[in-house]
Protein backbone atom coordinates (compact mmCIF):
# COMPACT_ATOMS: atom_id res chain seq x y z
CA UNK A 1 0.00 0.00 0.00
CA UNK A 2 2.03 3.37 -0.88
CA UNK A 3 0.03 6.09 -0.83
CA UNK A 4 2.89 8.30 -0.31
CA UNK A 5 2.71 11.46 -2.52
CA UNK A 6 6.61 11.53 -2.36
CA UNK A 7 8.43 9.85 -5.39
CA UNK A 8 9.71 6.42 -4.86
CA UNK A 9 13.48 6.56 -4.80
CA UNK A 10 15.56 5.98 -7.35
CA UNK A 11 15.36 2.49 -9.13
CA UNK A 12 18.03 0.07 -7.80
CA UNK A 13 17.14 1.50 -4.35
CA UNK A 14 13.01 0.32 -4.45
CA UNK A 15 13.64 -2.38 -2.02
CA UNK A 16 13.74 0.19 0.85
CA UNK A 17 10.05 1.28 0.74
CA UNK A 18 9.19 -2.08 1.23
CA UNK A 19 10.65 -2.07 4.78
CA UNK A 20 8.50 1.11 5.71
CA UNK A 21 4.64 -0.19 5.91
CA UNK A 22 2.96 1.93 8.98
CA UNK A 23 -0.01 0.05 10.27
CA UNK A 24 -2.06 2.65 10.56
CA UNK A 25 -5.17 1.75 8.47
CA UNK A 26 -7.10 2.35 11.20
CA UNK A 27 -5.75 5.03 13.27
CA UNK A 28 -7.74 8.09 11.24
CA UNK A 29 -11.00 6.70 12.36
CA UNK A 30 -9.90 5.94 15.73
CA UNK A 31 -8.63 9.05 15.96
CA UNK A 32 -11.81 10.63 15.38
CA UNK A 33 -13.89 8.51 17.62
CA UNK A 34 -11.31 9.23 20.58
CA UNK A 35 -12.23 13.13 19.90
CA UNK A 36 -15.61 12.59 19.97
CA UNK A 37 -15.51 10.65 23.27
CA UNK A 38 -13.54 13.10 25.19
CA UNK A 39 -15.30 16.02 23.80
CA UNK A 40 -18.58 14.63 25.05
CA UNK A 41 -17.39 14.08 28.23
CA UNK A 42 -15.80 17.14 27.83
CA UNK A 43 -19.57 18.71 27.53
CA UNK A 44 -20.37 16.99 30.33
CA UNK A 45 -18.81 18.81 32.61
CA UNK A 46 -19.58 22.40 30.97
CA UNK A 47 -23.21 21.19 30.70
CA UNK A 48 -23.21 20.79 34.66
CA UNK A 49 -21.69 24.19 35.24
CA UNK A 50 -23.80 25.96 33.38
CA UNK A 51 -26.77 24.31 34.69
CA UNK A 52 -25.86 25.14 38.06
CA UNK A 53 -24.93 28.41 37.71
CA UNK A 54 -28.79 29.25 35.45
CA UNK A 55 -30.57 27.39 38.12
CA UNK A 56 -28.59 29.49 41.09
CA UNK A 57 -29.62 33.13 38.84
CA UNK A 58 -32.97 31.60 37.96
CA UNK A 59 -34.07 30.95 41.96
CA UNK A 60 -31.69 34.45 43.15
CA UNK A 61 -33.61 36.44 40.76
CA UNK A 62 -36.83 35.40 42.28
CA UNK A 63 -35.69 35.47 45.82
CA UNK A 64 -35.19 39.67 44.61
CA UNK A 65 -38.74 39.44 43.05
CA UNK A 66 -39.58 39.15 46.93
CA UNK A 67 -36.75 41.14 48.75
CA UNK A 68 -35.22 44.51 47.45
CA UNK A 69 -31.82 44.04 47.19
CA UNK A 70 -31.14 47.31 49.10
CA UNK A 71 -32.90 45.69 51.92
CA UNK A 72 -30.81 42.49 51.24
CA UNK A 73 -27.32 44.22 51.39
CA UNK A 74 -28.09 46.87 54.08
CA UNK A 75 -30.41 45.24 56.87
CA UNK A 76 -28.55 44.42 59.99
CA UNK A 77 -30.83 41.03 61.31
CA UNK A 78 -31.31 37.99 59.59
CA UNK A 79 -34.31 36.29 60.18
CA UNK A 80 -35.13 34.43 57.72
CA UNK A 81 -36.53 31.66 58.89
CA UNK A 82 -39.06 33.44 61.26
CA UNK A 83 -42.71 34.79 60.81
CA UNK A 84 -41.49 38.30 60.15
CA UNK A 85 -38.79 37.40 58.39
CA UNK A 86 -35.65 39.97 57.65
CA UNK A 87 -32.86 39.57 55.33
CA UNK A 88 -29.90 41.10 56.48
CA UNK A 89 -27.24 38.92 54.69
CA UNK A 90 -24.44 41.05 56.39
CA UNK A 91 -25.15 39.45 59.17
CA UNK A 92 -24.06 36.11 57.59
CA UNK A 93 -21.23 37.74 55.88
CA UNK A 94 -20.21 38.90 59.19
CA UNK A 95 -20.20 35.44 60.50
CA UNK A 96 -18.23 33.85 57.74
CA UNK A 97 -15.53 36.78 57.68
CA UNK A 98 -14.98 36.20 61.69
CA UNK A 99 -14.36 32.84 61.52
CA UNK A 100 -12.35 32.87 58.29
CA UNK A 101 -10.27 35.83 59.42
CA UNK A 102 -9.48 33.50 62.52
CA UNK A 103 -8.57 31.05 60.86
CA UNK A 104 -6.60 32.48 58.24
CA UNK A 105 -4.69 35.17 60.50
CA UNK A 106 -3.51 31.30 62.07
CA UNK A 107 -2.92 29.39 58.71
CA UNK A 108 -1.19 31.84 56.91
CA UNK A 109 1.65 32.52 58.46
CA UNK A 110 2.24 28.99 59.91
CA UNK A 111 1.66 27.80 56.47
CA UNK A 112 4.12 30.09 55.03
CA UNK A 113 6.66 29.42 57.66
CA UNK A 114 5.80 25.52 57.40
CA UNK A 115 6.38 25.37 53.59
CA UNK A 116 9.67 27.36 53.60
CA UNK A 117 11.24 25.00 56.28
CA UNK A 118 9.94 22.31 54.45
CA UNK A 119 11.51 23.14 51.20
CA UNK A 120 14.41 25.49 52.21
CA UNK A 121 15.47 23.72 56.08
CA UNK A 122 14.79 20.18 56.02
CA UNK A 123 16.72 17.48 54.89
CA UNK A 124 15.75 15.77 51.94
CA UNK A 125 15.10 12.92 53.45
CA UNK A 126 12.38 14.81 56.22
CA UNK A 127 11.09 16.41 53.53
CA UNK A 128 10.40 12.91 51.90
CA UNK A 129 8.38 12.67 54.78
CA UNK A 130 6.75 15.50 56.08
CA UNK A 131 5.29 16.13 52.92
CA UNK A 132 2.90 13.24 51.80
CA UNK A 133 2.04 13.75 55.51
CA UNK A 134 1.03 17.18 55.06
CA UNK A 135 -0.74 16.22 52.07
CA UNK A 136 -2.85 13.52 54.05
CA UNK A 137 -3.79 15.97 56.79
CA UNK A 138 -5.07 18.13 53.70
CA UNK A 139 -7.43 14.79 53.18
CA UNK A 140 -9.17 14.89 56.42
CA UNK A 141 -12.95 14.95 55.96
CA UNK A 142 -13.85 18.63 57.56
CA UNK A 143 -16.48 16.70 59.73
CA UNK A 144 -13.94 15.21 61.93
CA UNK A 145 -12.38 18.60 62.39
CA UNK A 146 -15.95 19.96 63.11
CA UNK A 147 -16.19 17.37 66.27
CA UNK A 148 -12.99 17.99 67.22
CA UNK A 149 -13.34 21.88 67.17
CA UNK A 150 -16.51 21.41 69.49
CA UNK A 151 -15.91 18.36 71.58
CA UNK A 152 -12.45 18.92 72.05
CA UNK A 153 -10.93 22.74 71.77
CA UNK A 154 -13.61 24.47 73.04
CA UNK A 155 -14.12 22.78 76.30
CA UNK A 156 -10.26 23.66 76.61
CA UNK A 157 -10.43 27.62 75.67
CA UNK A 158 -13.18 27.28 78.12
CA UNK A 159 -11.03 27.35 80.63
CA UNK A 160 -8.66 30.24 79.18
CA UNK A 161 -11.26 32.54 77.66
CA UNK A 162 -13.61 33.86 80.24
CA UNK A 163 -17.14 33.76 78.85
CA UNK A 164 -16.85 31.88 75.62
CA UNK A 165 -20.04 29.71 74.86
CA UNK A 166 -20.27 26.31 73.64
CA UNK A 167 -20.73 27.55 70.28
CA UNK A 168 -18.25 30.63 69.05
CA UNK A 169 -16.30 31.83 65.91
CA UNK A 170 -13.20 31.39 67.58
CA UNK A 171 -13.07 28.18 68.37
CA UNK A 172 -14.61 27.33 64.72
CA UNK A 173 -11.82 29.96 63.35
CA UNK A 174 -8.84 27.89 64.97
CA UNK A 175 -9.86 24.71 64.03
CA UNK A 176 -10.71 25.98 60.72
CA UNK A 177 -7.19 27.56 60.40
CA UNK A 178 -5.82 23.96 61.16
CA UNK A 179 -7.91 22.95 58.22
CA UNK A 180 -6.65 24.40 55.80
CA UNK A 181 -2.92 24.94 56.58
CA UNK A 182 -2.28 22.25 54.73
CA UNK A 183 -3.75 23.68 51.73
CA UNK A 184 -1.31 26.32 51.89
CA UNK A 185 1.76 24.40 53.74
CA UNK A 186 1.58 22.15 50.44
CA UNK A 187 0.86 24.42 47.47
CA UNK A 188 3.35 27.37 48.64
CA UNK A 189 6.04 24.73 49.02
CA UNK A 190 5.77 23.45 45.82
CA UNK A 191 6.01 27.02 44.33
CA UNK A 192 9.34 27.74 46.86
CA UNK A 193 10.25 23.99 45.93
CA UNK A 194 10.12 24.76 41.93
CA UNK A 195 12.42 28.08 42.19
CA UNK A 196 15.39 27.20 40.04
CA UNK A 197 18.95 26.02 41.83
CA UNK A 198 20.66 28.06 39.71
CA UNK A 199 19.27 31.03 41.15
CA UNK A 200 19.83 30.38 44.63
CA UNK A 201 23.62 29.41 43.48
CA UNK A 202 23.78 33.33 41.61
CA UNK A 203 22.35 34.41 44.88
CA UNK A 204 25.17 32.55 47.05
CA UNK A 205 27.71 33.69 44.13
CA UNK A 206 26.87 37.02 45.39
CA UNK A 207 27.89 36.14 48.85
CA UNK A 208 24.80 36.66 50.44
CA UNK A 209 23.68 34.16 53.56
CA UNK A 210 21.05 31.59 53.16
CA UNK A 211 18.44 34.01 55.26
CA UNK A 212 19.29 36.48 52.04
CA UNK A 213 19.11 33.68 49.84
CA UNK A 214 15.34 33.08 50.99
CA UNK A 215 13.97 36.38 51.85
CA UNK A 216 15.56 38.19 48.70
CA UNK A 217 15.22 35.96 45.87
CA UNK A 218 13.88 32.42 46.74
CA UNK A 219 10.54 33.85 48.20
CA UNK A 220 9.90 37.02 45.36
CA UNK A 221 10.60 34.15 42.61
CA UNK A 222 7.85 32.15 44.06
CA UNK A 223 5.66 35.13 44.89
CA UNK A 224 2.64 34.18 42.42
CA UNK A 225 2.46 30.26 43.16
CA UNK A 226 2.59 31.59 47.32
CA UNK A 227 -0.04 34.33 46.73
CA UNK A 228 -2.20 31.42 44.58
CA UNK A 229 -1.57 29.33 47.47
CA UNK A 230 -3.39 31.80 49.72
CA UNK A 231 -6.28 32.96 47.46
CA UNK A 232 -7.30 29.41 47.87
CA UNK A 233 -6.68 29.27 51.38
CA UNK A 234 -9.58 32.16 51.62
CA UNK A 235 -11.65 30.58 49.35
CA UNK A 236 -11.71 26.84 51.33
CA UNK A 237 -11.97 29.10 54.51
CA UNK A 238 -14.96 30.84 53.23
CA UNK A 239 -16.70 28.00 51.97
CA UNK A 240 -15.82 26.02 54.65
CA UNK A 241 -19.12 24.31 55.92
CA UNK A 242 -18.94 21.75 58.55
CA UNK A 243 -16.18 22.94 61.35
CA UNK A 244 -18.09 26.00 61.15
CA UNK A 245 -21.45 24.44 61.37
CA UNK A 246 -20.68 22.20 64.05
CA UNK A 247 -18.71 24.86 66.23
CA UNK A 248 -19.80 28.15 66.01
CA UNK A 249 -23.86 27.43 65.93
CA UNK A 250 -26.33 28.73 64.04
CA UNK A 251 -27.28 31.74 65.46
CA UNK A 252 -26.87 34.80 63.19
CA UNK A 253 -25.74 37.47 65.14
CA UNK A 254 -23.87 40.70 63.78
CA UNK A 255 -20.77 40.76 65.88
CA UNK A 256 -17.04 41.10 65.82
CA UNK A 257 -17.45 39.12 69.29
CA UNK A 258 -15.21 35.29 68.84
CA UNK A 259 -16.64 34.40 71.85
CA UNK A 260 -20.26 33.82 71.11
CA UNK A 261 -21.95 31.97 68.25
CA UNK A 262 -22.26 32.82 65.01
CA UNK A 263 -23.84 31.69 61.47
CA UNK A 264 -22.23 32.00 58.37
CA UNK A 265 -23.43 31.51 55.02
CA UNK A 266 -22.49 28.10 54.73
CA UNK A 267 -24.23 26.87 57.98
CA UNK A 268 -27.32 28.78 57.01
CA UNK A 269 -27.68 26.47 53.63
CA UNK A 270 -26.98 23.43 56.27
CA UNK A 271 -29.94 24.70 57.93
CA UNK A 272 -32.36 25.32 55.32
CA UNK A 273 -31.68 21.88 53.76
CA UNK A 274 -31.69 20.27 57.22
CA UNK A 275 -35.81 20.89 57.27
CA UNK A 276 -37.83 20.79 54.70
CA UNK A 277 -37.92 23.99 52.84
CA UNK A 278 -41.25 24.06 50.37
CA UNK A 279 -40.37 24.51 46.37
CA UNK A 280 -40.95 27.88 45.50
CA UNK A 281 -41.22 29.14 49.34
CA UNK A 282 -39.14 32.52 50.45
CA UNK A 283 -36.90 30.24 52.86
CA UNK A 284 -36.07 28.10 49.25
CA UNK A 285 -35.29 31.29 47.74
CA UNK A 286 -33.17 32.69 50.05
CA UNK A 287 -31.12 29.74 49.89
CA UNK A 288 -30.45 30.66 46.40
CA UNK A 289 -29.83 33.72 47.29
CA UNK A 290 -27.38 33.04 49.87
CA UNK A 291 -25.56 30.67 48.02
CA UNK A 292 -25.24 32.78 45.07
CA UNK A 293 -23.46 35.39 47.01
CA UNK A 294 -20.91 32.95 47.89
CA UNK A 295 -20.49 31.81 44.30
CA UNK A 296 -19.54 35.19 43.84
CA UNK A 297 -17.44 36.01 45.96
CA UNK A 298 -14.99 32.07 45.32
CA UNK A 299 -15.53 33.61 41.86
CA UNK A 300 -14.36 36.65 42.51
CA UNK A 301 -11.30 35.54 44.89
CA UNK A 302 -10.43 32.72 41.82
CA UNK A 303 -10.23 35.43 39.00
CA UNK A 304 -8.25 37.39 41.75
CA UNK A 305 -6.05 34.61 41.52
CA UNK A 306 -5.74 33.91 37.86
CA UNK A 307 -4.95 37.51 37.41
CA UNK A 308 -2.28 37.61 40.05
CA UNK A 309 -0.66 34.72 38.60
CA UNK A 310 -0.82 35.99 35.13
CA UNK A 311 0.80 39.22 35.84
CA UNK A 312 3.43 37.89 38.27
CA UNK A 313 4.59 34.65 37.10
CA UNK A 314 8.51 34.29 36.15
CA UNK A 315 9.55 32.41 33.15
CA UNK A 316 12.34 30.72 33.53
CA UNK A 317 13.51 28.34 30.77
CA UNK B 1 48.69 4.29 30.64
CA UNK B 2 49.25 6.92 33.82
CA UNK B 3 50.09 9.87 32.58
CA UNK B 4 52.98 11.86 34.76
CA UNK B 5 51.32 13.85 37.63
CA UNK B 6 51.68 18.00 36.26
CA UNK B 7 54.15 19.95 38.28
CA UNK B 8 53.05 22.14 40.34
CA UNK B 9 52.93 24.92 37.47
CA UNK B 10 54.37 28.16 39.02
CA UNK B 11 53.59 31.89 37.85
CA UNK B 12 56.69 33.35 37.52
CA UNK B 13 57.32 36.81 37.91
CA UNK B 14 53.31 37.50 38.07
CA UNK B 15 51.22 38.07 40.99
CA UNK B 16 50.03 34.85 42.65
CA UNK B 17 46.21 35.11 43.53
CA UNK B 18 45.57 31.52 44.13
CA UNK B 19 47.63 28.54 44.70
CA UNK B 20 46.09 24.98 44.17
CA UNK B 21 48.21 22.25 46.25
CA UNK B 22 47.79 18.25 45.50
CA UNK B 23 44.30 19.15 45.71
CA UNK B 24 40.91 16.68 45.13
CA UNK B 25 37.85 17.21 45.21
CA UNK B 26 34.84 14.14 46.49
CA UNK B 27 31.68 14.04 46.34
CA UNK B 28 30.92 11.26 48.65
CA UNK B 29 33.06 8.81 48.49
CA UNK B 30 33.56 9.60 44.37
CA UNK B 31 37.04 10.65 43.81
CA UNK B 32 35.75 13.53 40.99
CA UNK B 33 39.24 15.46 40.32
CA UNK B 34 42.66 14.59 42.47
CA UNK B 35 45.53 16.00 42.93
CA UNK B 36 45.55 19.31 40.97
CA UNK B 37 48.37 21.82 41.38
CA UNK B 38 48.31 25.19 39.43
CA UNK B 39 48.97 28.87 40.59
CA UNK B 40 46.39 31.37 38.98
CA UNK B 41 48.17 34.68 38.07
CA UNK B 42 46.38 37.90 39.32
CA UNK B 43 44.68 40.53 36.13
CA UNK B 44 45.17 37.69 33.81
CA UNK B 45 42.41 35.02 31.75
CA UNK B 46 43.12 31.85 32.73
CA UNK B 47 41.11 29.30 30.82
CA UNK B 48 39.97 25.46 31.76
CA UNK B 49 39.76 23.39 28.97
CA UNK B 50 38.88 19.69 28.57
CA UNK B 51 36.35 16.63 27.83
CA UNK B 52 32.95 17.09 29.98
CA UNK B 53 33.02 15.67 33.38
CA UNK B 54 36.58 16.06 33.86
CA UNK B 55 36.03 18.22 36.66
CA UNK B 56 36.73 21.64 35.62
CA UNK B 57 34.04 23.31 37.14
CA UNK B 58 34.46 21.19 40.41
CA UNK B 59 37.55 22.86 40.66
CA UNK B 60 36.34 26.01 39.65
CA UNK B 61 33.89 25.99 42.16
CA UNK B 62 36.25 25.44 44.83
CA UNK B 63 38.11 28.72 44.93
CA UNK B 64 34.72 30.24 45.73
CA UNK B 65 33.46 27.24 47.54
CA UNK B 66 30.01 27.03 46.23
CA UNK B 67 30.22 23.01 46.37
CA UNK B 68 30.39 23.71 50.01
CA UNK B 69 26.05 23.54 49.20
CA UNK B 70 26.44 19.90 48.45
CA UNK B 71 26.42 18.54 51.92
CA UNK B 72 28.35 15.41 51.09
CA UNK B 73 31.08 17.01 49.03
CA UNK B 74 34.28 17.69 50.64
CA UNK B 75 38.17 18.55 49.33
CA UNK B 76 41.59 17.25 50.06
CA UNK B 77 44.55 19.41 49.68
CA UNK B 78 44.82 23.31 50.33
CA UNK B 79 44.03 26.42 47.96
CA UNK B 80 45.44 29.53 49.51
CA UNK B 81 43.94 32.98 48.29
CA UNK B 82 46.75 35.44 48.26
CA UNK B 83 48.62 32.56 50.92
CA UNK B 84 45.19 32.88 53.33
CA UNK B 85 44.06 29.13 53.10
CA UNK B 86 40.42 29.04 51.69
CA UNK B 87 39.08 26.37 53.65
CA UNK B 88 40.23 27.09 57.08
CA UNK B 89 37.69 28.08 60.02
CA UNK B 90 38.81 31.38 59.75
CA UNK B 91 37.43 32.01 56.51
CA UNK B 92 33.51 33.01 55.80
CA UNK B 93 32.76 31.51 52.74
CA UNK B 94 29.81 34.46 53.24
CA UNK B 95 32.78 37.00 52.82
CA UNK B 96 34.76 35.03 50.04
CA UNK B 97 32.14 34.80 47.91
CA UNK B 98 32.30 39.04 47.36
CA UNK B 99 35.45 38.91 46.80
CA UNK B 100 35.11 35.85 44.51
CA UNK B 101 32.23 36.42 41.83
CA UNK B 102 30.88 34.12 39.77
CA UNK B 103 29.06 33.74 36.15
CA UNK B 104 27.35 30.55 35.32
CA UNK B 105 26.47 28.37 31.96
CA UNK B 106 23.11 29.53 31.71
CA UNK B 107 22.45 33.19 32.53
CA UNK B 108 20.20 33.08 35.85
CA UNK B 109 19.16 37.05 36.20
CA UNK B 110 16.97 37.53 39.42
CA UNK B 111 13.23 37.80 39.42
CA UNK B 112 13.38 41.66 39.92
CA UNK B 113 14.00 45.05 37.79
CA UNK B 114 17.05 45.28 36.04
CA UNK B 115 18.20 48.08 38.75
CA UNK B 116 17.47 45.92 41.91
CA UNK B 117 19.59 42.73 40.02
CA UNK B 118 22.55 44.63 40.25
CA UNK B 119 22.06 46.74 43.49
CA UNK B 120 20.78 43.25 45.33
CA UNK B 121 24.39 41.66 46.42
CA UNK B 122 25.77 45.46 47.09
CA UNK B 123 22.33 45.71 49.71
CA UNK B 124 22.75 42.75 51.50
CA UNK B 125 26.72 43.27 51.30
CA UNK B 126 25.96 46.61 53.35
CA UNK B 127 27.33 48.69 50.27
CA UNK B 128 27.92 52.29 51.97
CA UNK B 129 27.84 54.33 48.45
CA UNK B 130 25.97 55.77 46.01
CA UNK B 131 23.91 53.04 44.44
CA UNK B 132 22.55 54.86 41.74
CA UNK B 133 26.17 55.82 40.80
CA UNK B 134 27.36 51.87 41.48
CA UNK B 135 24.60 50.55 39.40
CA UNK B 136 25.45 52.47 36.53
CA UNK B 137 29.30 51.96 36.72
CA UNK B 138 28.34 48.03 37.00
CA UNK B 139 26.29 47.85 33.87
CA UNK B 140 28.79 50.56 31.97
CA UNK B 141 31.76 48.12 32.52
CA UNK B 142 29.64 44.97 31.58
CA UNK B 143 28.89 46.88 28.28
CA UNK B 144 24.88 46.70 29.01
CA UNK B 145 24.21 50.60 30.14
CA UNK B 146 23.28 52.06 26.74
CA UNK B 147 20.87 48.96 26.40
CA UNK B 148 18.69 49.51 29.48
CA UNK B 149 19.49 52.55 30.43
CA UNK B 150 15.66 53.59 29.68
CA UNK B 151 14.44 50.56 31.54
CA UNK B 152 15.88 49.85 34.34
CA UNK B 153 12.76 49.49 36.41
CA UNK B 154 11.75 46.38 33.56
CA UNK B 155 12.58 42.94 34.97
CA UNK B 156 15.71 41.57 34.22
CA UNK B 157 13.41 38.42 32.50
CA UNK B 158 12.86 40.94 29.67
CA UNK B 159 16.23 40.93 28.24
CA UNK B 160 17.68 38.50 25.73
CA UNK B 161 20.19 35.98 26.50
CA UNK B 162 22.98 37.46 25.53
CA UNK B 163 22.39 41.10 27.62
CA UNK B 164 21.13 38.52 30.44
CA UNK B 165 24.48 36.97 30.68
CA UNK B 166 26.07 40.71 30.53
CA UNK B 167 23.49 41.78 33.46
CA UNK B 168 24.60 38.38 35.61
CA UNK B 169 28.34 39.99 35.03
CA UNK B 170 27.33 43.50 35.94
CA UNK B 171 25.70 41.74 39.44
CA UNK B 172 29.01 39.50 39.98
CA UNK B 173 31.18 43.39 39.10
CA UNK B 174 29.10 45.72 41.49
CA UNK B 175 29.80 43.79 44.85
CA UNK B 176 33.66 44.66 43.55
CA UNK B 177 34.80 41.35 43.52
CA UNK B 178 39.05 40.71 42.86
CA UNK B 179 38.54 37.86 40.97
CA UNK B 180 35.40 36.34 38.28
CA UNK B 181 35.02 33.08 37.87
CA UNK B 182 32.87 31.85 34.77
CA UNK B 183 31.33 28.69 34.07
CA UNK B 184 30.93 28.13 30.67
CA UNK B 185 29.41 31.35 30.18
CA UNK B 186 28.41 31.76 26.54
CA UNK B 187 27.63 28.52 25.95
CA UNK B 188 24.06 29.10 26.17
CA UNK B 189 24.27 32.16 23.59
CA UNK B 190 24.36 33.03 20.36
CA UNK B 191 27.96 34.05 18.53
CA UNK B 192 27.38 37.88 18.38
CA UNK B 193 26.51 37.83 22.00
CA UNK B 194 29.83 35.42 22.90
CA UNK B 195 31.58 38.04 21.13
CA UNK B 196 30.40 40.99 23.04
CA UNK B 197 31.48 39.04 26.36
CA UNK B 198 34.67 38.12 25.43
CA UNK B 199 35.44 41.68 23.98
CA UNK B 200 34.14 42.21 27.66
CA UNK B 201 36.30 40.19 29.08
CA UNK B 202 39.77 41.86 27.50
CA UNK B 203 38.19 45.03 29.39
CA UNK B 204 37.40 43.30 33.18
CA UNK B 205 41.30 42.12 32.74
CA UNK B 206 42.42 45.24 33.63
CA UNK B 207 40.66 45.14 37.12
CA UNK B 208 39.78 41.86 37.69
CA UNK B 209 41.60 38.17 37.68
CA UNK B 210 39.24 36.09 35.47
CA UNK B 211 38.95 32.11 35.38
CA UNK B 212 36.89 30.64 32.75
CA UNK B 213 35.66 27.34 32.00
CA UNK B 214 34.83 26.77 28.08
CA UNK B 215 34.75 24.00 26.29
CA UNK B 216 35.26 26.14 23.12
CA UNK B 217 38.62 25.73 21.84
CA UNK B 218 38.76 28.48 19.89
CA UNK B 219 37.47 30.71 23.18
CA UNK B 220 40.27 29.61 24.81
CA UNK B 221 42.70 30.78 22.60
CA UNK B 222 41.05 33.47 21.60
CA UNK B 223 40.62 35.69 25.07
CA UNK B 224 43.01 33.46 27.59
CA UNK B 225 46.40 34.41 28.68
CA UNK B 226 46.87 30.57 30.54
CA UNK B 227 44.80 27.54 29.65
CA UNK B 228 44.80 24.33 31.93
CA UNK B 229 44.23 21.16 30.26
CA UNK B 230 42.08 18.46 32.53
CA UNK B 231 41.21 14.69 31.19
CA UNK B 232 39.46 12.25 32.97
CA UNK B 233 40.39 8.66 32.74
CA UNK B 234 38.70 5.52 34.53
CA UNK B 235 39.07 4.55 37.71
CA UNK B 236 39.42 0.90 39.26
CA UNK B 237 36.18 1.09 40.27
CA UNK B 238 34.45 1.46 37.29
CA UNK B 239 33.93 5.68 37.61
CA UNK B 240 36.22 8.15 35.92
CA UNK B 241 38.51 10.67 37.68
CA UNK B 242 39.67 14.03 36.40
CA UNK B 243 42.86 15.47 36.80
CA UNK B 244 45.11 18.31 35.08
CA UNK B 245 47.32 17.36 32.27
CA UNK B 246 48.92 20.22 31.50
CA UNK B 247 48.78 24.10 32.24
CA UNK B 248 50.60 26.91 30.65
CA UNK B 249 50.59 29.71 28.45
CA UNK B 250 47.81 29.47 26.06
CA UNK B 251 50.48 29.96 23.09
CA UNK B 252 52.34 26.90 24.43
CA UNK B 253 49.36 24.95 24.56
CA UNK B 254 47.48 24.98 21.51
CA UNK B 255 50.91 25.88 19.35
CA UNK B 256 53.78 23.12 21.18
CA UNK B 257 51.86 21.11 24.06
CA UNK B 258 54.39 18.64 26.30
CA UNK B 259 51.59 16.33 26.36
CA UNK B 260 50.22 14.04 23.77
CA UNK B 261 47.22 14.24 25.27
CA UNK B 262 46.75 18.04 25.12
CA UNK B 263 47.44 17.49 21.37
CA UNK B 264 45.48 15.74 20.51
CA UNK B 265 42.64 16.98 22.35
CA UNK B 266 43.65 20.94 21.18
CA UNK B 267 43.92 19.46 17.55
CA UNK B 268 40.42 18.24 17.66
CA UNK B 269 41.26 14.05 17.65
CA UNK B 270 39.40 13.54 20.85
CA UNK B 271 37.33 14.80 23.01
N1 LIG C 1 26.64 17.76 42.60
C1 LIG C 1 27.31 16.66 42.23
N2 LIG C 1 27.10 15.49 42.90
C2 LIG C 1 27.76 14.38 42.54
N3 LIG C 1 28.65 14.30 41.54
C3 LIG C 1 28.92 15.42 40.85
C4 LIG C 1 28.26 16.67 41.17
N4 LIG C 1 28.72 17.62 40.32
C5 LIG C 1 29.63 17.00 39.52
N5 LIG C 1 29.74 15.69 39.84
C6 LIG C 1 30.62 14.71 39.18
O1 LIG C 1 31.93 15.21 39.18
C7 LIG C 1 32.56 14.98 37.93
C8 LIG C 1 33.09 16.29 37.38
O2 LIG C 1 32.00 17.12 37.05
P1 LIG C 1 32.16 18.61 36.59
O3 LIG C 1 33.08 19.30 37.52
O4 LIG C 1 30.81 19.20 36.44
O5 LIG C 1 32.85 18.43 35.16
P2 LIG C 1 32.98 19.45 33.95
O6 LIG C 1 32.60 20.81 34.42
O7 LIG C 1 34.42 19.35 33.54
O8 LIG C 1 32.10 18.95 32.87
C9 LIG C 1 31.55 14.32 37.03
O9 LIG C 1 31.83 12.95 36.97
C10 LIG C 1 30.23 14.54 37.72
O10 LIG C 1 29.40 13.44 37.55
MG1 LIG D 1 30.98 22.03 33.83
Amino acid sequence: MTDSVFPSPAAGDSTRSDRWKPNRSLSKLSQRSVVILFGAFAMVSVATTIGIISTLLFETIEFFLEVSPLHFFTATRWTALFANPSFGVIVLLCGTFLTSFIGLLLAIPLGLLAAVCLSEYAPRNLRAVLKPALELLAGIPTVVFGYFALLMVTPFLQNIVPGLSVFNSLSAGIVLGFAILPTIASLSEDAIFAVPQSLRQGCYALGATKRETVTGVVLPAALSGIVSSIILGVARAVGETMIVTLAAGQSPTLTLDPRVSVQTMTSFIVQVTKGDAPYGSIEFKTLFAVGMTLFVITLLLNILSFWFVRKFQEKYE
Amino acid sequence: MQSEQASPTAVAGLERVFKVENTSYYYGSNMAVRGVNLEIPGNKITAFIGPSGCGKSTVLRCFNRLNDLIPSAHIKGRITYHGVDLYSKAVDPTELRRRIGMVFQKPNPFPKSIYDNVAFGARINGYQGDMDELVEKSLRSSALWDEVKDKLKESGLSLSGGQQQRLCIARAIAVEPEVILMDEPCSALDPISTLKIEDLMQQLKENYTIIIVTHNMQQASRVSDRTAFYNAEPTESGGKVGYLVEYDETQVIFSNPKETYTRDYVSGRFG
